[in-house]
């Protein structure tokens, strides 16, 4: 399996619509892993911030996106003035359970 | 709202660096986005990885020297600060980078959930309905005519009020609990119960402001007529707390709804502010 080119995890901090056992496994799983990331607090307080970072994220040509529903994803960057491109990829952990997310990203999904 | 002067978070474990033991990495990585900060992870493995934005870096690590020149790259052009964290717990590492914000002269991000609408360009027909409908002025509309969010941060917490009245399920509140507001994809039995929310107002005879008014006014003239607090209160309570559930909007912002010549002002005003007769 390939090894995504940038990976952005988002904490969804400020809110509970993401169930935290996922958030903490996928967490977990990428700070053991030696894979480069981004971790963010927000991605929706970086969207109504209109956060420059958003912007240099998406020029990325291999980009996935670790955070919710990929719908909220395209148009909290388009809010943000930048463009999510096509082939960027989204995983929901509103709705995937954490394995599947870690398989996704070709991380083991055994305990780190 | 911009995002420059934002300190940035680098956890460097590249050249010149050690690797952080995997509990305090795993923990102080949570810490540091609990507390709003923004953390790209640098090691030796896989993947891109250069802090982005615009505003100053602060690179966290366990360095054989006082900055490792392979570091010193993570700012791109910006100003660098390095912190040593060598023998620090997570909280010590939380502290160091709060430390980092006099010299780099940052602030710490003051805490919003941040509630606000998102519009699904695909989908929108630029009617202005939400616009018409939001009580706090979050909307406005660009030089092109087209509505945009203005005022995020005006948003009510927790309102999805204006997605209710949205045609066509254009807008999203991605913290909001059910499809297809938080970003779901929309089936066709979504669109019909959209619908159907919408249609209360058609059932509450038209205008659902007015029907809020007259039950209110209803209730008063009871109170009026029996000198009976506790039934017009009882009565009033009712009324918002059905249209709370239908719509799920908070009894507050019901309570404060605006009247049709307030609303038919503040059409006019935006459309004014864009630059078109409101006439």
């Amino acid at each position: 399996m390939s090894i995504p080119h940038r990976i952005l995890y988002c904490h969804c901090a400020y809110a509970q619509v993401v169930p935290p056992e996922t958030k903490a496994a996928v967490l977990n799983h990428l700070s053991a892993s030696a894979v480069a990331f981004d971790a963010v607090p927000d991605l929706c307080e970086m969207s109504a911030r209109r956060d420059p970072a958003l912007a240099q994220i998406a020029s990325g040509t291999n980009t996935t996106i670790v955070a919710c529903y990929p719908r909220a994803v395209r148009w909290l960057f388009q809010a943000a003035g930048t463009t999510l491109p096509e082939g960027a990829r989204v995983l929901n952990m509103r709705v995937a359970e954490a394995p599947d997310i870690l398989s996704a990203l070709a991380l083991p999904a055994e305990a780190p | 709202m911009s995002g420059a002067g934002t300190l940035r978070i680098v956890l460097y474990e590249g050249p010149g660096s050690r690797p952080l033991d995997g509990a305090v990495r795993s923990a102080a990585l949570r810490q540091l986005l609990e507390n709003g900060y923004s953390v790209t992870r640098v090691g030796n493995g896989a993947g891109t990885a250069a802090a982005p934005g615009d505003g100053p870096v602060a690179v966290l690590g366990r360095f054989d020297e006082a900055q490792p020149a392979a570091a010193e790259s993570q700012g791109d052009g910006r100003p660098v600060f390095f912190c040593n964290v060598e023998g620090l717990e997570p909280d010590g590492v939380l502290r160091g980078v709060e430390a980092l914000h006099a010299r780099a002269n940052t602030t710490p991000r003051p805490k919003w959930k941040p509630w606000f609408p998102v519009i699904d360009a695909s989908r929108c027909t630029n009617c202005m309905q939400c616009l018409t409908f939001c009580l706090f002025d979050v909307y406005g509309v660009s030089k092109d005519k087209q509505i945009e969010v203005r005022n995020p941060t005006n948003c009510k917490t927790d309102c999805p009020a204006c997605s209710r009245v949205c045609p066509e399920v254009a807008i999203l509140f991605p913290k909001y609990k059910g499809g297809p507001i938080n970003g779901d994809e929309i089936r066709d039995e979504d669109l019909h119960r959209e619908k159907m929310k919408v249609d209360i107002s058609a059932l509450l005879g038209g205008d659902i402001y007015a029907a809020l008014r007259q039950r209110s006014s209803d209730a008063k003239a009871r109170f009026s007529r029996e000198r009976d607090e506790k039934r017009a209160l009882d009565e009033r309570r009712k009324c918002l707390t059905k249209l709370q559930q239908d719509l799920g909007i908070p009894p507050e912002v019901l309570a404060a709804l605006p009247s049709l010549d307030q609303i038919q002002a503040k059409t006019a005003r935006a459309m004014a502010d864009s630059g078109e007769d409101p006439s």
